[in-house]
């Protein structure tokens, strides 16, 4: 299966170890090791074989210095080159000085484009836009049923009419123009680009619509023919932007990358679950480590930004760090992570967690088995779970439909996240004691002393915090499924 | 590579690029330049239009004599579709649903897609295509239930193949794994036997068609692949890989959107079309 760059590396690095610079052959034993990297991430042969000329140009002679080992110094011209391609800034996407702002969706079969526009005009709405969906899809049975059914759950209105889809853009605009909406997202019927009929239609729409943005919408896992097929619809219809979608999964995402170095085109939006919201902006820097399969920090820093209040987060970080967490915090920091979308996406965020967790899955079904677990304890077992004893396990077992041993284990994983974060805490934490600890309270100090925490980022996630800390979040959440 | 000329570096380079454009993939595309370079040595071919024959003998060897039937058996049979997200499942039902009402089996459709909006609502259109009876659930329905209600509905009416969708899934989803695995055990369950449990893989598909499918074989035990799309510019070439690491078959290709437009997989035209000559450069 796949392996990271870094891992690939390590067999090269054993002989280059102690040299001073790398001479031409140790660079090329990389750069075989990046080719496959960047082929079995699916960038097409072409972009791979550009990229490593370039990388090659950059590593011969370069000076081994500083912290970084030499496959370190490699990967991290890799990277730089990747980013690079991938475009210094993400898409702009003004609004038109004259409303609506227009966007048409076009792609090929399965690509993402009906759940797209739901995502995209829920986006819009929540940046207080009064946006309408426009369903010109009449080739696929019920596409515009679908699209109805989500535009009902977002409360955004629908149009479409049984015409042709050229027709039902006109109309569309026009239904724009009378229900005063401001931004107009188009669906389009899947299409393969070397169907010239239905390529021109969709070129037709287009000159219907006159649409202010222009998105590909392009599936994550696409192979080698996504270049030729981006710069097909390209040739039709100037594309300014992608949307990346399925990015939930595992596949590595070299397709974006290609076509942004061959059409040029940067991606917009990155579609990463099934469920409307998880949708965003997407961040040229953080395909890079992706593609090498190297986490992607940056997005969870982020998410974890938006999503915790504060204040709250604050409190329950005091808490944390004096020990005295207790398992109804707990519960909001998971109410709060999951408002992040599901966990497993967030697991592939976190770096180095992809491989060092190897297939172990992160289950959002086990997360909500806990949530149920906590939810049948009393108030006083949240607060102190070493009074459960057999028939309050029980009770909670009955209550939450889960197994006795599933309430030790949470129980049991709970105390030992509390204990690491109280020694993460240490002296720093203790000097502003607020509640009386309990049991085992007072606070030591580790001989590693406190362990700083990012203010600036804002960030405290329990047991997400950094990889050491991961094995924190309990309850089995990473732990291997049974059965 | 196409001209008679004699073999060097370039030709080989060629070769190994025609196949990687067509995402048979580093491993794979190796592995089979490796075998070339023996067999060429020992068997004296000299020019390129003898390598490539060889090559052709040697990926139709690697897509073997399988069994590219679906198989019948059961009272009724059923024929479980699996898969990520657009694929074309519902699509190659709907297609296969004609195919086999047309050849005189009496059907089932089960909406067992409760997840996608207007999922079962594009299933029953195709449903009225071939005249065939739907099984569907509420939107956010059990899956399991409706394709066991499917099943028992088939049974009763004497129908004989009951073909079930499934929602799409990545397959990184434990718990949707976990669902498709419940799907397969209970469509066993009532008077049914699953004689077929076929993963849908779009030709676009990359180099993650190989985890898709060994995880999706580990989940539900598929014994076949409907290779869809294969009417665009994509060649597929990961369903190499996937028959020679997992000795999964192609059984079925996708060639369009009309009714017709699924037809059984032919070994020779797939290994022909990976080289066509006009494989994007």
């Amino acid at each position: 299966m796949f392996e990271s760059l870094t891992n690939r590396f390590e067999g090269i690095l054993r002989r280059v170890r102690g040299k001073g610079r790398l001479g031409p052959d140790d660079v090329d034993e990389f750069l075989r090791e990046v080719r496959v990297a960047l082929l079995e991430a699916d960038v097409h042969l072409e972009v791979a074989r550009t990229l490593q000329d370039r990388i090659r140009e950059r590593a011969v002679g370069a000076e081994l210095a500083g912290a970084l080992n030499p496959g370190q110094q490699v990967v991290k011209i890799v990277l730089e080159e990747l980013t690079e391609i991938l475009g210094g800034e993400a898409a702009r996407l003004p609004y038109a000085s004259k409303p609506p702002t227009v966007i048409l969706l076009a792609g090929l079969q399965g690509a993402g484009k009906t759940t797209t526009a739901a995502k995209l005009a829920r986006w819009y709405k929540a940046r207080g836009r009064n946006p309408i969906l426009i369903g010109a899809d009449l080739q696929r049975p019920a596409a515009v049923e679908q699209l109805r059914t989500l535009g009902d759950r977002i409360g955004v209105p629908v149009f479409s009419e049984p015409s042709d889809p050229v027709a039902v853009a006109r109309a569309g605009l026009a239904e724009a123009a009378r229900l005063g909406r401001d931004v107009v997202v188009c669906d389009t019927a899947g299409r393969l680009a070397i169907d010239d009929d239905l390529m021109a239609e969709v070129a037709e729409v287009s000159g219907v619509l006159e649409p202010h943005h222009t998105f590909l919408v392009i599936d994550a896992m696409t192979g080698q023919d996504a270049v030729s097929t981006a710069e097909a619809f390209h040739a039709r219809l100037g594309l300014d932007a992608l949307v990346l979608t399925k990015l939930d999964g595992d596949a590595r995402g070299g397709a974006a990358l290609s076509i942004k170095e061959v059409v040029g085109r940067p991606v917009a939006f990155a579609s990463t679950g099934e469920g409307l919201e998880d949708f965003e902006t997407f961040h040229p820097d953080r395909l890079a480590g992706r593609i090498l399969g190297m986490g992607d920090v940056e997005t969870l820093i982020e998410k974890a930004e938006e999503t915790f209040e504060k204040e709250q987060t604050e409190a329950a970080a005091a808490r944390m760090l004096e020990g005295t967490f207790t398992l109804d915090d707990f519960l909001d920091q998971i109410r709060a992570l999951r408002q992040m979308g599901p966990i497993s996406n967030l697991m592939g965020m976190v770096p180095g967690m992809a491989q060092q967790m190897g297939d172990v899955d992160v289950d959002d079904g086990r997360i909500d088995r806990i949530e149920g677990i906590i939810n049948s304890m009393t108030p006083a077992e949240r607060f102190d779970p070493d009074i459960i004893d057999g028939s309050r396990r029980a009770r909670i077992a009955r209550g939450s439909g889960t197994q006795a041993g599933e309430i030790n284990q949470l129980v049991k994983q709970f105390r030992e996240m509390r204990k690491m974060m109280k020694q993460m805490g240490g002296r720093g934490a203790t000097k502003k004691k607020g509640r009386k600890g309990r049991k085992g309270g007072g606070g030591r100090t580790t001989a590693r002393g406190p362990v700083p925490v990012d203010r600036k980022k804002g960030l405290s996630l329990p047991g997400l915090g950094d990889q050491a800390s991961v094995p924190g979040l309990p309850g089995g959440g990473l732990d291997r499924p049974k059965g | 590579m196409r001209n008679s000329s004699s073999i060097d570096d370039s030709t080989w380079e060629g070769l190994a690029d025609a196949l990687l454009l067509a995402d048979v993939g580093v491993a794979t595309t190796d592995a089979l330049v490796d075998g070339l370079r023996k067999r060429v040595g020992r068997e004296g071919v000299a020019d390129a239009d003898g390598l490539l024959r060889l090559l052709k003998v040697e990926l139709l060897a690697r897509l073997g004599e399988a069994d590219r039937d679906l198989a019948l058996g059961g009272e009724p049979s059923v024929w479980l579709f699996v898969g990520v997200n657009g694929v074309g499942k519902t699509t190659t039902i709907g297609k296969l649903g004609y195919r086999e009402s047309v050849s005189g089996r009496r059907l089932v459709f089960a909406a067992g897609d409760t997840f996608r909006a207007a999922a079962a609502d594009q299933l029953s259109l195709w449903a009225d295509r071939s005249g065939s009876t739907v099984v569907r659930g509420a939107e956010g329905a059990d899956p399991s239930s409706v394709v066991y209600d499917a099943v028992a509905h088939a049974a009763s009416r004497g129908a004989d193949l009951v073909l079930a969708d499934t929602a799409g899934r990545v397959h990184t989803k434990a718990n949707l794994m976990d669902e498709l695995s419940k799907v397969r055990r209970v469509a066993d369950k009532g008077a049914g036997t699953v004689t077929e449990t076929l993963l849908v893989i779009d030709a676009t598909t990359g180099q993650n068609g190989l985890v898709q499918a060994r995880q999706f074989a580990e989940a539900v035990d598929v014994t076949g692949i409907v290779l869809t799309k294969l009417d665009g510019s994509a060649r597929g070439g990961i369903v190499v890989a996937v028959q020679d690491d997992l000795g999964i078959p192609v059984k079925l290709v996708g060639v369009g959107e009309g009714v017709d437009d699924l037809v059984p997989f032919d070994p020779e035209e797939f290994v022909d079309a990976l080289f066509a000559a006009d494989v994007p450069a």
